[in-house]
């Protein structure tokens, strides 16, 4: 069977939305002219709460989209069956605006490229910033995160799995040394 | 010939004689031999496991020659039947030009001679040029030696035409008037079995009617004529039961099935392959399970393969675009051992008398159909009645368009004896 | 998913709610102010038309371009086809220039199907004969799942020359696998006899149908169908089952009115019908990029078998 180890339990993942999001702000001076998108799944689910502890905090309400960029993918073709499509819904313009982009694990960095890539072709941002809860290591391009929650160095083969309420009915983050080896390239989430 | 033969152990089916017993035949100067005539210097073929049986008689062929030799000649039509275990075959008179005068006739017989792998019966047309309209000059090429007159690959249009040629061969012996039973209007822009699934794949077809008014008409021109009727390919489970009232009735019909359409059913069509597709269509379950009771009761007399070769580039197009037809000649023994011998639904006798002594009868061919008896000539077929092989090219016919391709059969011909000659040995053709 | 999509046979039911749910992404993608996205850079789509469709072809054309395939289009005139290259060759040809998907139009019945022997690529049937046309049905499931938000248990008339459509098959066969009611509708003499055995109703009674129904599907007559007798004449053909406003009237509030296009307008449809805020045919033609983008990237999205130049 597999070994887990739980990195962040539901209090830990509160306290990081909370500093990243003041993080945000101090960084940006503010809330002025802030968008935040997150990457489908969980992605979202973290900027919707950022875009709620930045209420708390500042007063100010910042738009939300859900981007999934699953078109963007660089290994489409690689696999058995064409990669399985969520929901986009940005509502608003990006042009002149500072986009917060949101994920749950940074790994390898093609998924921020993907996203970068998608954003671009919904306008020219003045500035993209990545909040990730955790960065587990690993790159394989030169992307780095803005805002982090945790980092967990990992190994290769560990898979770090985020669950969020919204989603998988509970709060954490845990990394599991699979038994078997899996095949599947990339899958950073 | 002075080849001398013994064909030792074999299981000798001969419908004719009643016989199905294992025993040797000895062949000498083309003729069937008594065994105590001396087997010392003959060569021993060994037959063991293996059935020996009158040469097999197809009365209906298309050996495309002359006109389309690119998709058949007679020497390759010939050579696929002897590989099949024919003996005999009749090439039917849709040729170009048509087989409508004694001179065509005549060129097809020499052809057939020249081949020398089997005899060659050609068909004489009922109509000029096929045309449907003014009767060919039928008493000449009784003549030269046709004893079966047919316009097959049309349907004789008026029932004052069939009236016509079924009376006028009274006068000459033996002679058969076939048709080819398809109604123009009916059967129009059809490309397979009117039904379920030709509206389901967006098919125009041709509904078993299209058949059965023209059986329908026929027997009744048959009865008002007293002629000798054979009706060729039927397809329809009511064909089968016309026929089947007309014989109680005394009338003198006889009539013909295909390999493929006892095999196959209009299911077979959902991929569109052009190898199924046939004049007259392959149809439902029903259909083909009454052709084989028909065939089983006697109410159809023989098989005929309906050998109908096609160039490879004319059958690789659109469905709609393929002319019908499936070669036959190679594959029709098989067919009949696998589906209907082996499942054990026909008899190993009954199967060698409507490939062989039904259908000698039938067109007068009285050198064959057997009995294997002393004197008479040496026209026969020895098969491994349970060798598996798998139908694929290269065949001996010029053209691929076979419906059993890929499939998995069980019967081979070993080897073929044509007027006391080995024209097929071992599986190979010796010409 | 099959590697093919000739005929709706070749989904499954759930592969249908993949497809349509896949197009929501697409539909969303029309609407950005950059209406393309890479994810099949570098295949190559050909759209071999041997029907006149220009409508069909730009929809496929579109859906292409707009996942950032390379399209060429094979159409009937001024190519080799109208010089009378066989099927064969054309595919051969298109094999060897490495096209990853073929879309064709034909009309022979079953050459999508015979095309699949020569090409390694994907094909995609947008119309054989009076075959089958599975992407229009897939677009008007799209179309009535949006509006109404389901597809189990719609009541779906379809109207016209049944025996002639390729878009009436497919959608009969898609509704029913849907789970959806559907009523043939039309003379007897354009109804194939065996339709009930599709999991169909049959009627020849339009205004018995009409107040029990959510869409109301009207087929194209073709004038050729009343040269070749059929039925007697066009003005019995619309008087008997065209939708007229009259018949509207006698709809269920709410029920929308498609048509593949394109119209008779006056024969099976009235003008001023057409043009009713129900009537959705805009809406079908939008949702037929989407639904065709889906189909483009869940055929070709996944691995690819070794599709280049032959050696």
């Amino acid at each position: 069977m597999t070994a887990t180890a739980r990195i962040l339990d539901e209090a830990e993942i509160r306290r990081s939305v909370t500093r990243i999001a003041h993080e945000i702000l101090e960084h940006n001076k503010g809330a002025r002219d802030l968008v935040l998108v997150g990457i489908a799944n969980r992605g979202d689910d973290l900027a919707r709460r950022l875009a709620a502890e930045i209420e708390r905090i500042e007063g100010a309400t910042l738009p939300v989209g859900v981007l999934d960029i699953t078109f963007y993918r660089d290994d489409i073709g690689m696999r058995a069956e064409a990669p399985e499509v969520h929901e986009t819904r940005i509502g608003f313009d990006i042009n002149g605006k500072t986009v917060i982009l949101v994920d749950d694990v940074l790994y390898t960095g093609r998924t921020i490229r993907a996203a970068l890539d998608a954003l671009v072709d919904f306008g020219r941002p003045t500035a993209i910033q990545l909040a990730v809860l955790v960065d587990r290591g690993h790159r394989e391009l030169p992307i780095r995160a803005d805002y982090v929650g945790k980092n967990v160095p990992t190994r290769r083969d560990e898979d770090v799995r985020v669950a969020l309420k919204e989603t998988d009915g509970e709060d954490a983050v845990v990394v599991e040394e699979p038994a078997a080896k899996r095949d599947v390239p990339g899958g950073e989430r | 010939m002075s080849d001398r033969y013994l064909f030792a152990g074999a299981r000798v089916v001969d419908p004719a004689s009643g016989r199905d017993d294992v025993a040797d035949v000895l062949v000498a100067d083309g003729v069937i031999a008594p065994l105590d005539t001396g087997v010392a210097d003959a060569q021993v073929i060994d037959c063991t496991g293996l059935v020996l049986a009158p040469g097999l008689v197809d009365p209906h062929t298309h050996l495309r020659e002359p006109g389309r030799e690119d998709k058949e000649t007679v020497e390759t039509g010939c050579r696929a039947a002897a590989l099949g275990g024919f003996t005999a075959v009749t090439p039917m008179a849709n040729t170009d030009p048509v087989a409508d005068n004694a001179a065509v006739i005549h060129e097809v017989l020499d052809l057939g001679l020249k081949a020398g792998l089997c005899d060659v019966f050609p068909v004489g047309a009922i109509t000029k040029g096929l045309e449907g309209e003014a009767m060919a000059e039928l008493g000449e090429m009784v003549e030269a030696g046709v004893r079966i007159f047919s316009d097959d690959g049309r349907t004789v249009p008026t029932a004052r035409v069939l009236r016509n040629a079924l009376t006028y061969v009274k006068a000459f012996e033996d002679v058969v008037i076939a048709e080819h039973c398809e109604d123009d209007a009916l059967a129009e822009g059809g490309q397979m079995h009117e039904g379920y699934h030709s509206y389901s794949l967006g098919l125009v077809g041709k509904p078993r009617e299209s058949e059965e008014v023209i059986v329908a008409r026929d027997i009744a021109v048959a009865r008002l004529t007293g002629g000798r009727l054979h009706l060729h390919h039927l397809s329809s489970a009511g064909s089968v039961e016309m026929v089947r009232r007309a014989k109680a009735e005394g009338l003198r019909v006889t009539a013909e099935v295909t390999p493929h359409h006892l095999v196959f059913t209009d299911e077979d069509l959902l991929t569109y392959d052009t190898n199924f597709k046939v004049n007259p269509p392959i149809r439902t379950a029903e259909d083909r399970d009454a052709l084989r009771a028909g065939l089983l009761d006697g109410t159809i007399d023989v098989i005929g393969t309906d050998h109908a070769p096609h160039a490879v580039e004319e059958k690789e197009v659109e469905f709609d675009q393929a002319p019908p037809g499936t070669i036959g000649l190679e594959t029709a023994l098989a067919a009949l051992l696998t589906h209907l011998v082996e499942p054990g639904s026909m008899s190993l006798g009954r199967a060698i008398e409507v490939l062989s002594t039904a259908p000698a009868r039938l067109i007068g061919a009285a050198d064959h159909g057997g009995p294997i008896e002393p004197g008479r000539p040496a026209n026969l077929v020895v098969f491994d009645p349970s060798a598996e092989w798998v139908v694929e090219p290269p065949f001996a016919s010029k053209s691929r368009n076979s419906a059993f391709r890929g499939k998995t059969l069980r019967g081979k011909v070993v080897h073929t004896m044509y007027q006391g000659e080995l024209v097929v040995a071992d599986g190979k053709a010796q010409r | 998913m099959n590697k093919h999509l000739l005929s709706i046979h070749d989904v499954t039911a759930e592969d249908i709610v993949r497809i349509l749910d896949t197009a929501e992404s697409f539909r969303e993608v029309g609407t950005r102010v950059i209406k393309k996205v890479p994810a099949l850079r570098g295949r190559t789509v050909v759209n071999l038309f041997y029907e006149n469709s220009t409508r069909t072809r730009i929809s496929f054309e579109l859906a292409a371009k707009r996942l950032s395939a390379d399209v060429i289009n094979f159409t009937t005139s001024g190519t080799s086809v109208s010089k009378g290259e066989s099927l064969k060759d054309t595919a051969l040809t298109l094999q060897a220039m490495g096209a990853d998907a073929i879309v064709i139009r034909h009309s022979s019945s079953g050459a999508p199907f015979t095309l699949t022997k020569w090409v390694k690529g994907s094909v995609l049937n947008a119309g054989d004969g009076t075959h089958e046309h599975p992407t229009q049905a897939l677009l008007d499931l799209y179309t009535m799942r949006d509006r109404l938000g389901r597809l189990e248990g719609l009541r779906v008339a379809i109207v016209g020359d049944v025996l002639h459509s390729r878009v009436a098959r497919s959608l009969s066969f898609a509704l029913v696998k849907m789970g959806a009611d559907v009523t043939l509708v039309g003379p007897p003499t354009l109804i194939p006899p065996d339709a009930p055995a599709w999991g169909v109703d049959v009627s020849y009674d339009i205004e018995g149908v009409l107040p029990k129904l959510d869409v109301c599907y009207m087929l194209r007559v073709q004038r050729e169908r009343q040269r070749q007798q059929y039925f007697p004449s066009v003005r019995e053909y619309a008087r008997l089952f065209g939708l007229t406003r009259d018949r509207v009237g006698m709809l269920p509030e709410g029920t929308t009115i498609m048509h593949p296009g394109p119209m008779n307008r006056g024969v099976e449809i009235d003008s001023d019908v057409a043009d009713l805020p129900q009537a959705v045919m805009e809406e079908q033609v939008t949702n037929g990029i989407a639904i065709r983008m889906a189909l483009l990237y869940l055929l070709l999205g996944g691995a690819r078998e070794e599709v280049g130049t032959d050696e």
